[in-house]
């Protein structure tokens, strides 16, 4: 039997953390650009289509990732596309990180004041100019915290994406934890390696927060 | 290229879905129940919202502690920290209390700072108005500042439960014998994992509104009274 030490361990952890970092940020940008996409379609003037992204939004915040990720994994297998876990991981996580941008997107735009829009319209703006110089500029400001803190959960969805056999920090760990028969010692180092990971991003989401918040 | 998809060899297996919806939402059931407890008594331990901190420092940093870990840290590593790791140190576990145990410190320490932005919200004149009665300080917590509290978080606390039983999934993993594990035991047996994920994602979109349609009723109903 191989002896590790736990700087072994810990090594190894960190060369895994690499991936987990990778396929959240994939999975943030993917679903943060699918998510945008959404959002117009959502705001545009057919209401039709804007029903079918809140149904695309009701089923995928109402269905574990788990699934999704096995959906993702299998359903690509099924249509003859190579399912490497990167692209199945990558699939599954910008699907669903785009349904809850969308949502938390929407409902900043939705804080943005109703006369903010009569106000534009009434300048002949059209939709496109109401939403690039009106809109989203003020939106955005808003969108900000609940965006970043959202990153945290990603990260943290990513720890699924081991249950596909994508080589992450949870898959590494659980290997790890098999072959130094010492779960105990892995996994709470695995534990502060995801903590180490995104307590940084919360309490800048949080401090985002207080910033928007503070009363003008 | 064509692609078949044959449903009928997933839904003969009902007897294994139908366990599978039973433990998932028995395991939520339980979850929320304990957790939500759990939730208050932290948010209690940590509120400073009447001018005075309740409880002893060291007590709300440990609870402050907690709360920061669970939230920043994936499910499934407490999962496995609970079932593979305490056992070395001594706890052995089995899969469902493992499981349960997970979901309560999980849905406890979300439910904490939920409550707490409830408690803290409870105007100071409604304190004094309690204290003039004479009330105790346990009195005041659980009959001024809780009831409306619950109602003003509710919805958020409703959205995190259903988050919890979505979480469940990954439950299976430990093979507690929830409605994923259901799935990956008739893809197993029959290959149609496709169809199998499927249909459970279907069941766990109608639990998920159905528990969202329950809670939402049940909650002004008989939680904190009225309308």
């Amino acid at each position: 039997m191989v002896d590790f030490t736990l700087w072994d361990i810990v090594r190894n952890l960190v060369l895994a953390l690499r991936w987990t970092v990778g396929l959240s940020l994939i999975a943030f940008v993917g679903g943060g650009l699918v998510g945008l996409f959404l959002l117009m379609l959502r705001l545009g003037k057919r209401p039709w289509v804007g029903r079918l992204v809140a149904a695309y939004v009701q089923i995928f915040q109402g269905i574990p990732l788990l699934v999704q990720l096995f959906l993702a994994y299998y359903g690509l297998g099924l249509f003859g596309i190579n399912t490497s876990p990167w692209v199945a991981a990558g699939a599954g996580l910008t699907l669903y990180a785009s349904a809850f941008l969308t949502e938390i997107w929407r409902g900043c735009v939705a804080a943005v004041p109703k006369g903010q829009w009569e106000a534009s319209q009434s300048l002949a703006m059209n939709f496109g100019e109401q939403l690039r110089y009106i809109i989203l500029p003020q939106a955005l400001k808003i969108a900000i915290p609940p965006t970043v803190g959202f990153l945290v959960q990603v990260i943290k969805g990513t720890a699924l994406a081991s249950v596909i056999g994508f080589m992450e920090l949870t898959k590494v760990g659980k290997t790890i934890a098999n072959a130094t028969f010492n779960p105990f010692l892995v996994f709470s180092c695995v534990a502060v390696m995801y903590f180490l990971l995104c307590y940084p991003v919360s309490l800048y989401a949080k401090s985002l927060e207080r910033k928007v918040n503070v009363p003008s | 290229m064509r692609i078949q998809l044959d449903f009928g060899a997933v839904l003969a297996e009902w007897p294994l879905l139908l366990t599978g919806v039973g433990w998932t939402l028995a395991l939520t059931l339980a979850a929320v129940l304990v957790g939500t407890t759990l939730g208050l008594a932290c948010a209690w331990v940590r509120g400073r919202g009447f001018g005075e901190a309740l409880a002893p420092r060291w007590l709300s940093a440990m609870v402050g502690a907690y709360v920061e870990v669970i939230r920043n840290t994936p499910f499934i590593i407490q999962l496995f920290f609970i079932f593979f790791g305490l056992p070395a140190a001594g706890f052995r576990l089995s899969a469902e209390s493992a499981s349960f145990i997970a979901m309560v410190v999980n849905l406890g320490a979300y439910a904490a700072e939920i409550i707490r932005a409830g408690l803290e919200a409870t105007p100071k004149g409604q304190i004094e108005a309690a204290v003039s009665l004479a009330l105790t300080r346990l009195q005041i917590f659980i009959r001024v500042v809780v009831p409306p509290a619950m109602k003003k978080v509710w919805p958020g606390l409703v959205s995190q439960i259903i988050i919890v039983m979505l979480g469940s999934s990954v439950c299976g993993q430990i093979s507690t014998e929830e409605l994923s594990y259901a799935a990956d035991l008739i893809q197993s047996r029959n290959f149609r994992s496709f169809e199998a994920f499927i249909v459970i994602g279907v069941i766990y979109l109608v639990l998920s509104m159905g528990l969202r349609y329950a809670l939402n009723w049940l909650g002004p109903k008989f939680l904190f009274g009225g309308r």
